[in-house]
């Protein structure tokens, strides 16, 4: 489906995950985040973004603890910087889907 | 002449020794199945060994039944792949060359992983049912418990059978009801998902049946440690589950041998080709079942499908011939949901669990997502095809290797 993010028509899933990386940059970043409560992105937020996004190019599957363990950013500080389920928050701002973990 | 060697001699490694003494010329080749082990477990009974459902005697027989004449059996510890050698490092001295090796040492769980999980109170109130030790620990413990807090736990993904612990928590509560102590006992389910399972329409599903059973849900879960003085697992937001019985899936892990070799992902996996489960790295090593880090379940159905794509491309391999680039991710899981039902998932890489028939279109007779009788004797007859079929590379009549949509509702 489409919806407006930063004044642009974005194609999303039910759950708000972009479907076409194309159409992300950093000002539907902003916007998403706002939306998910984590407020202003700092170098921080997006040194993890440019993580998560790099890993997704590879195919590599996401996981907390591989963040936890990429010199990023440690467990702790990646749940105070996206509260409530970090890795699909920041995964969702990022533009790439959200991780399956594996089934 | 030329050696295939198979490493691991679980559901994967038994199935491809099967297939491949039957498919290579075994004038030209010879094959060798190594396990430290000398027992086969059949891991899907250790859902039903703590509710004293199975027996010990229905899990473990041993390997040698398994496999086949005219292939080796070595009975020891590989310790090291020296993959630019192509040899391996026993752990007797030995070394063992091949030509060709298949690698199927599956995962296990690692609760060291978690501060405080393998504690004072390990398998006192807080069990593990991925190992026969633990299962048979927990059937222990259930016998004679009193009732309290149940917390049914998954550390992270991803795990073996992601499924199990959904259905260690819907068995709970029916065991319990059969014990007629069901209103003593208060059942939470803890996962780092944000919701029953990874799929939308099965959580759908399956959220209904925790909802209907009176098991709490708790999600998104990143436990942090497991506080054995007071009783309660912490997460890394502070949050707090308190419990009287503590059943965790730890952290499931591929071999230490592969951080060894260096092999290995950070969880001991070894990045496969999805389509081919050729090595990314390696040619002449091939990978399957638990062993992998591709984005399929890691269960034995996923196993089955993935040896008959294996045994081909094996052969074309040897004959320098391109690889077929088939393994769809199909998985086929039966789902205990309690009291004597099931409900059956299917799916691939690129299509979620639906509602429908299987694995006859429009006819069934098993119930796609549905909670059916017909299901759980289903899951109970996996049993019998898992030694008398599955291990012995049998292919299973109906049910296709690539998926199937037809007879689903999409
Ligand atoms: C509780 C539970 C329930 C399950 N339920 C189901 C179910 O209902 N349906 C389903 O399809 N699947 C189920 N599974 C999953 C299924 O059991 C596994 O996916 C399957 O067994 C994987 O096979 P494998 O050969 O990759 O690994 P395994 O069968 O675990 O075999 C690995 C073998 O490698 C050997 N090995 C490892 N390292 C070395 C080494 N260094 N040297 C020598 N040998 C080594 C081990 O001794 C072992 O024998 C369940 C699993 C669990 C834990």
């Amino acid at each position: 489906m489409e919806k407006m993010i930063a004044g642009k028509n974005i194609q999303v899933n039910e759950e708000g995950y972009l479907t076409d990386f194309s159409q992300w940059d950093k000002s539907v970043a902003h916007e998403i985040a706002h939306h998910e409560g984590i407020g202003e992105l700092t170098p921080h937020h997006w040194k993890i973004i440019d993580y998560l996004q790099d890993q997704h190019k590879q195919e590599i599957p996401l996981s907390i603890r591989k963040i936890g363990k990429s010199g990023v950013v440690d467990i702790e500080q990646f749940y105070s910087l996206f509260p409530q389920g970090p890795l699909k928050k920041a995964t969702k701002i990022a533009g790439i889907p959200k991780p399956a973990s594996c089934i | 002449m030329k050696k295939l060697v198979i490493l691991g001699a679980g559901t994967a490694g038994t199935m491809m020794a099967n297939h491949l003494s039957r498919e290579l010329d075994l004038v030209l080749w010879e094959i060798d199945v190594i396990d430290h082990r000398q027992e086969h477990y059949y891991q899907p009974g250790y859902l039903f060994l703590p509710f004293d459902i199975y027996e010990p005697e229905d899990i473990v027989k041993p390997i040698k039944d398994f496999i086949p004449k005219g292939v080796n059996l070595i009975n020891d510890k590989a310790e090291k792949i020296d993959a630019a050698e192509k040899k391996i490092l026993m752990h007797n001295g030995d070394v063992i060359h091949y030509d060709v090796l298949i690698v199927a040492t599956g995962c296990n769980i690692a609760p060291e992983e978690v501060s405080g999980m393998k504690g004072p109170e390990w398998h006192k109130s807080v069990f593990d049912f991925y190992t026969f030790e633990g299962a048979l620990a927990l059937r222990n413990k259930l016998r004679e418990w009193e009732g309290g807090k149940l917390v049914v736990h998954i550390t992270e993904m991803p795990i073996k059978c992601p499924v199990a612990p959904l259905e260690f928590a819907f068995l709970s509560d029916s065991y319990f009801k059969h014990k007629d102590m069901r209103e003593k006992v208060e059942i939470t389910y803890v996962t780092p998902l944000s919701g029953a399972f990874t799929k939308p329409k099965a959580t759908e599903a399956l959220s209904h049946l925790l909802t209907e059973k009176n098991i709490t849900q708790v999600n998104d879960f990143g436990i942090k440690t497991v506080d054995n003085a007071n009783k309660k697992i912490i997460d890394y937001e502070g949050r707090e589950v308190p419990f009287d019985l503590l059943v965790t899936v730890p952290t499931n892990k591929g071999d230490a041998l592969m951080e060894r070799s260096g092999l290995g992902d950070d969880l001991n996996y070894i990045p496969t080709h999805k389509a081919t489960l050729q090595s990314v790295k390696h040619p002449d090593i091939f990978v399957l079942g638990d062993a992998t880090n591709i984005p399929a379940s890691k269960a034995g159905s996923v196993t089955h499908f993935e040896a008959e794509i294996l045994t081909e491309n094996i052969l074309r391999h040897i004959q320098g011939e391109p690889l077929k680039e088939e393994f769809d991710g199909h998985a086929n899981c039966f789902v205990e949901t309690g009291n004597g039902k099931a409900l059956l998932i299917d799916f691939n890489y690129t299509h979620e669990p639906v509602e429908g028939t299987f694995p006859f279109p429009g006819v069934g007779p098993l119930r796609l997502l549905k909670e059916t009788r017909m299901n759980h004797m289903g899951k109970l007859a996996f049993k019998w095809i898992y030694w008398n079929m599955l291990l012995k590379g049998t292919h299973i009549p109906f049910v296709s290797t690539a998926m199937q949509t037809e007879g689903k509702h999409f």
